[in-house]
């Protein structure tokens, strides 16, 4: 009893391992291509039409790609593998194979002003050198930044200017000037953001100039005025100031149901005003006319010419009657179309 | 609903009287009741002041139509006679044409008066004239533009046109959904 159980399962233990065996390995008349980056396997061979279309479809292609992962789990058995904690890890080499990116490609960001008048203009941008000569300090110092050259505000004394107030600090005024061209700056940058972004482009007629002209004051009069809490509506105006201009007209329609009367008498005062208008002579109808009498003109004229031609050809008294008879009908024919017409 | 401004009010009234010239004035001063013209979604409506009044207790997206349509400005502000203005027009026209009853239907389905079509015109109708279009019966067909002065009708081949077609009553079923 116990040698056939031996032999049995001897036997058992071979059929196993020639299962496993098959289960592992699959065949393939091309070899399939991988790129184990992207733990990607691809099979060149053609799918077996027959089969396919023979057997249960779902169960063929399942089995066609449990081949193939069979195959890709194969090649990845011999990639050299660590344990981390417990885990078998393989270390996967490079992808070879380029994947199209998830995001589109970032556009170009939108010229500024200035580089949309540079290139208007043919400007080139120009490298300047870095460092650049001190003669105060008789050394290499930076263009800009810590420590630069001709540092205007490390001057221990300034001359006063001689149109200038002799009260004034001109410390401050350099401050101050510094201040208020970082401050445009820093808003043409946002003005270059909200025109890239066709946003609403912030600061009309607010904007820090040095010697602002009558229309930017004026505008700047009429912002500040209108910066209150009642939109302005309280603010005191001066004896003779005027309107501002050009700040956006309302449209006012009458009432729905207003004054009849009126609406009325309007509308009979545009029909006049239309009326007046209209050319005395209506060159058109003139020459309609001017036409028409000729037409008649030659009309009568005809009639006559026929008449005579009749009476000179004088076949006695039954001639011209019936000459007669006949040319006014035809006439009349003719010009009852005419009147019709 | 608004009434019209001045400017609209103009465009209309030069439009109209190219078909009823000075008679506008019996549509604006009538002396059965008070009438007037209302803008709404772009329309001109004729309406009585009593009807108006009604009107104003529907709200504006829900108001469809009232009075009668004249027409409509087009979005660049030009004025467009719809055919609903047929019944204020037909009585006051000035230049009239009539259709010979083979040919009425042809008009009826949109198409220009042809000479040969043309039963009577009205004398001294000038070139490019607003006129109206009737049945040889006196039934308002419809409205359109002279192509030719009537002295040059007469000298015309019988297939050319003599009337241009601007509408007629056959858009109330042609047009039955865009026409208010």
């Amino acid at each position: 009893m116990a040698a056939p159980t031996a032999e049995q399962a001897l036997a058992q233990v071979e059929k196993d391992e020639a299962e496993k065996l098959k289960l592992i390995t699959v065949h393939k008349e091309l070899e399939l291509q991988f790129d184990l980056g992207n733990l990607l396997a691809i099979d060149p061979n053609p799918p077996d039409g027959k089969a396919f279309r023979q057997q249960n479809r779902a169960q063929f292609l399942c089995s066609l790609a449990r081949d193939n992962t069979q195959l890709l789990i194969n090649q990845l058995w011999t990639l050299p593998t660590q344990r981390v904690q417990e885990c078998v890890v393989a270390t996967l080499p490079e992808p070879t194979t380029r994947i199209p990116r998830e995001k589109p490609v970032p556009k170009p960001r939108a010229p500024t002003r200035w580089e949309e008048f540079a290139k208007l203009k043919g400007i080139q941008k120009k490298k300047k050198t870095n460092l650049v000569w001190d003669e105060v300090h008789k050394e290499w110092r930076r263009r800009w930044g810590y420590k630069r050259a001709k540092d205007d505000t490390k001057d221990w004394v300034i001359e006063v200017p001689h149109t200038a107030d002799p009260n004034q600090d001109q410390f401050a005024k350099r401050v101050n000037a510094k201040k208020e061209r970082v401050a445009k700056n820093e808003l043409n940058r946002l003005r270059n953001l909200a025109r890239a972004d066709k946003g609403k482009v912030p600061g009309v007629g607010l904007t820090p100039t040095s010697q602002p002209s009558k229309d930017q004051l004026g505008k700047a009069m009429q912002v500040a005025k209108r910066s209150t809490a009642s939109v302005g509506r309280f603010q005191d105006k001066l004896p003779k100031e005027k309107d501002p201009k050009n700040m956006g007209k309302k449209r006012k329609f009458q009432p729905l149901v207003g004054d009849f009367k009126a609406e009325k008498s309007k509308q009979l005062e545009i029909l006049k005003i239309l009326d007046s208008k209209k050319p005395k002579m209506d060159i058109t109808r003139a020459v309609n006319r001017q036409m028409r009498e000729e037409d008649a003109e030659e009309a009568a004229k005809r009639r006559k010419s026929s008449k005579k031609g009749r009476g000179g050809g004088g076949k006695g008294r039954g001639g011209p009657k019936k000459g007669k008879g006949k040319a006014p009908a035809r006439g009349g024919k003719g010009k009852g179309k005419g009147k019709r017409k | 609903m608004r009434p019209l401004t001045d400017e609209e009010t103009k465009t209309m009234f030069e439009k109209l009287s190219k078909y009823i010239g000075e008679n506008i004035k019996l549509l604006v001063d009538r002396p059965d009741g008070t009438y007037c013209f209302r803008l709404h979604n772009d329309r001109v409506y004729y309406v009585s002041e009593k009807i108006l009044k009604l009107a104003t207790n529907v709200t504006r997206d829900k108001l469809v139509s009232l009075g009668t349509c004249f027409g409509k400005f087009t979005k660049t502000q030009k004025f467009r006679l719809h055919v609903t203005a047929l019944d204020y027009l037909a009585p006051y026209a000035k230049y009239k044409v009539w259709v010979k009853p083979g040919a009425e239907q042809s008009f009826l389905y949109g198409n220009h008066v042809l000479k040969s079509g043309l039963g009577r015109i009205t004398e001294n109708t000038a070139q490019y004239q607003g006129v109206i279009v009737y049945s040889m019966a006196d039934v308002p067909l419809g409205f359109g533009v002279a192509a030719k002065s009537t002295q040059e009708c007469r000298k015309l081949d019988p297939m050319q046109i003599v009337v241009f077609h601007q509408a007629d009553v056959g858009e109330y079923i042609r047009h039955e959904e865009t026409l208010i």
